[in-house]
């Protein structure tokens, strides 16, 4: 992709959680270290490329040696890979995560992989058009304006099955449709980019790595469905997307893929950003059509669905970020070739962003149909410090829980929907034996409950009621009938909810009900919490066996609860101390015990 | 400063930020949400003769303008501080331990949640999920992100920032 004449080019992914992790203080010293030494090095960004768990990345392409990648790199690493690496012409070995011709333990991590949306993530600059361009960007646009119909195009996204990636997974090609056959205008496009999901990360990833696929989505679908406006609605907690969006967004509309007369053709479409101000609620498509419109983002009633009267009253058609990066190459490729992916129901890729406890967490993008059991152990590498597996989360909020007897699952819609989580928008995150499913259970109603909107009584206050129970168990005050009371009002929220808020809101308690009942009668029962983690159950003291009395313990508690003479045995007050656990991560001796 | 917002000295120079902003959208439909964040972006809240002036140029009820500003998180009725950290409690961090990450935060400011320190130097507030799981646990100070933290680890943060 980059000319063969060119020196060196180092590469330094440069998405937010490569900043976070000091990818910026990494590509600075590239810089420096490049001007100071007057090489003819070409040091660029680049997007995620999903290896999050060994950000920062840098990609070193010397020529004659290939493109190698290191991970887990450090400002102070950088002048050790100049001198020795580009300069030198010798890779540090040890510090490889990836390499043309070799083999490495990490390799497991992309070995089942299929990247049709992550195709340019952690390739090109998300900031340059040319490099888009480059890798073949815009050509589907460019074919659909030029050799098909609006009509072929929704016909070769149905064939497809491409299915809503935001987490429904309702069929896109139908819902293009529904919007097509409208005579209403204008009509409009919006993408959902609001991505709340707590553990979800991948449409950020995405529209900070590649916001050009999704523009050209964007636009092939309004030009199926016959719109003249977009919208991008984007969550303000993601500047970088936000920024690199509308970089995307200038720089196409200068080069004749958006605006007046797209390419050249009587189609003619704009696209706006529209940033989110902090509702979980407004991820559901008509609350987000409420707050565009400038009101508090509260569902209202489908039918009539958005596809025949939404924004403004008028057709409007609404996907997610992921589902408008997958068109690009549907059209260029062909639905055949999509569908030569994943399972009967569920065509093509899916995106999960694996976290939590996992060795290997990052943005991932497999085949449906792909056991989940692959994905946690094979891709994931399994669990971290020697720990059992106990659950995978599913769905964010609206899903729910797995235990190991479904790890063998085949993800797609179907088959995780049949246990009782939800496929949802991607998030992954796995937990082990130190995770209380009690704790989690409450996690995600406080969440819900904090985001309901308010408008339906059984959701506003059920949750509430839900959450008050959860509270109770984990503080060790939990009563017999709890657990059926939180069956019954779990029931009764699902069915008597407007939206999908609602309606999602108890899976976590169902399906933690479901899987970890023990759990829930250990809490109320005995006033024990087998994972260790509420802390009113849990109580730490000192080994006296193992004490040696080195005081770090004392000194790192935030109480002062730890009392001890040097070389002598130390004491917890158990009337001062808050279970914080600083004690514990702090001794080298494993002295102080968790009961 | 009047009101102890650096930069505007009076409830004129408010009104002042409120007609320029409004102006910049005039004939946009659905620019409340807009408004709202870039008169927050300039002043730091949205106190209630704000709100009453932005309902005034918008030509909606005071009430609708509260009603908004109330629903979404982003926005705050209240003066924050000089930097705002926040703490992400999503799904990964949580299980990756946010709870300690936030108490030793909290414990070095001298704060509660959600507050801001006596001087004005910082607020604190959980946020659901900041998108760096991978991460986890993670804090954000203004538009730069801190990942892989450690309770000891976030308090050096912090402590660099009070400089």
């Amino acid at each position: 992709m980059r000319s063969a004449a060119s020196g060196v080019t180092i590469t330094v992914g440069l998405s937010s959680c490569g900043i976070a992790a000091g990818a910026a203080d990494v590509a600075r010293a590239f810089e420096r270290e490049v001007k100071e030494r007057d090489l003819d090095v070409r040091v660029r960004r680049t997007g995620c490329v999903g290896m999050c768990y060994n950000e920062p990345i840098v990609d070193v392409e010397v020529e004659g040696l290939g493109k190698l990648t290191y991970g887990g790199i450090a400002a102070d690493n950088v002048a050790r890979i100049v001198e020795e690496h580009v300069v030198g012409g010798q890779p540090i070995e040890e510090w490889l995560v990836r390499a043309e011709g070799r083999d490495l333990p990490d390799d497991a991590y992309y070995s089942r992989q299929v990247r049709l949306v992550l195709r340019n993530a952690g390739e090109i600059d998300p900031e340059s058009i040319d490099e888009y361009v480059e890798a073949g960007g815009y050509g589907a646009l460019k074919k659909a304006l030029t050799s098909m119909s609006g009509e072929d195009v929704v016909r070769e996204i149905t064939d497809s099955g491409l299915r809503g990636r935001g987490g429904a997974g309702f069929p896109t090609g139908v819902k293009w449709d529904l919007c097509r056959r409208q005579k209403a205008e204008p009509k409009y496009m919006i993408v959902n980019a609001d991505e709340g999901d707590p553990g979800a990360f991948m449409d950020r990833s995405i529209l900070e790595g590649d916001p050009h696929s999704v523009l050209e989505g964007l636009a092939i679908a309004a030009y199926a469905v016959g719109a003249s406006e977009g919208f991008v609605y984007a969550r303000a907690e993601y500047p970088l997307a936000v920024k690199r969006l509308k970089i995307a967004i200038a720089d196409s509309r200068e080069r004749g893929f958006l605006g007046e007369r797209v390419l050249g053709s009587g189609f003619s479409f704009d696209v706006h950003v529209k940033e989110g101000a902090g509702a979980f609620v407004c991820g559901e498509e008509t609350a987000l059509i409420a707050s565009i419109e400038g009101k508090r983002g509260m569902p209202r009633l489908r039918p009539p669905y958005p596809a025949v009267s939404g924004l403004w009253g008028q057709p409007t058609n609404n996907n997610n970020v992921e589902t408008y990066a997958n068109v690009p190459w549907i059209i260029k490729n062909g639905a055949a070739a999509y569908a030569s992916y994943g399972t009967d129901t569920s065509k093509g890729t899916k995106v999960f962003a694996l976290a939590g406890k996992i060795v290997r967490g990052g943005l991932v993008e497999v085949p449906m149909g792909i056991p989940l059991k692959d994905v946690i152990y094979e891709v994931g590498g399994g669990i971290p410090g020697g720990r059992r597996f106990k659950a995978v989360q599913l769905g964010g909020p609206s899903g729910g829980c797995d235990p190991e007897e479904h790890i063998d699952i085949e993800i797609d819609y179907e088959s995780v929907t049949k246990t009782g989580a939800i496929m949802g928008s991607g998030g992954l995150v796995v937990m082990d034996d130190t995770t209380c499913m009690v704790d989690i259970a409450r996690f995600f109603l406080r969440f819900t409950q904090d985001e309901s909107c308010g408008k339906c009584t059984f959701c506003r206050v059920g949750t509430k009621r839900m959450l008050e129970i959860l509270e109770r168990i984990c503080d060790g005050d939990g009563r017999e009938g709890d657990i059926e009371l939180l069956q019954e009002l779990g029931e009764k929220i699902i069915s008597s909810s407007l939206c999908g808020l609602g309606q999602s809101a108890p899976n976590p308690v169902l399906t933690t009900l479901k899987y970890f009942r023990d759990e829930y009668e250990a809490h109320i029962r005995e006033r024990r919490c087998p994972a260790l983690a509420c802390r009113p159950l849990i109580t730490f003291e000192i080994d006296r066996d193992k004490c040696t009395g080195c005081t770090v313990c004392a000194r790192k508690c935030p109480v002062d609860a730890v009392t001890g003479e040097k070389k002598q045995v130390h004491t917890i007050d158990q009337d001062l101390c808050t279970k914080c656990g600083a004690c514990r991560d702090a001794c080298k001796f494993d002295a102080v015990t968790v009961r | 400063m009047e009101n102890g917002i650096p930069g505007i000295a009076s409830t004129g120079d408010l009104a002042a930020v409120v007609d320029r902003v409004a102006h910049v959208y005039e004939g946009a439909r659905g620019s409340l949400i807009p408004i709202l964040q870039d008169v927050q972006a300039e002043i730091g809240y949205l106190p209630p003769e704000v709100m009453e002036r932005i309902a005034e140029r918008a030509g909606v009820p005071a009430s609708q303008v509260f009603g908004v500003a109330s629903f979404y998180s982003q926005f705050r009725l209240e003066p924050v501080g000089k930097h705002i950290i926040r703490v992400c409690h999503g799904t990964a961090c949580h299980v990756q331990g946010a709870r300690a990450i936030t108490e030793a935060i909290l414990n070095e400011l001298d704060v509660e949640e959600g507050g801001t320190t006596e001087d004005g130097k910082f607020t604190v507030e959980p946020v659901a999920c900041l998108g760096c799981c991978s991460l986890a646990p993670v804090i954000m100070i203004g538009e730069d992100a801190f990942g892989r933290l450690t309770p000891d680890e976030a308090r050096r943060i912090v402590r660099e920032y009070d400089r």
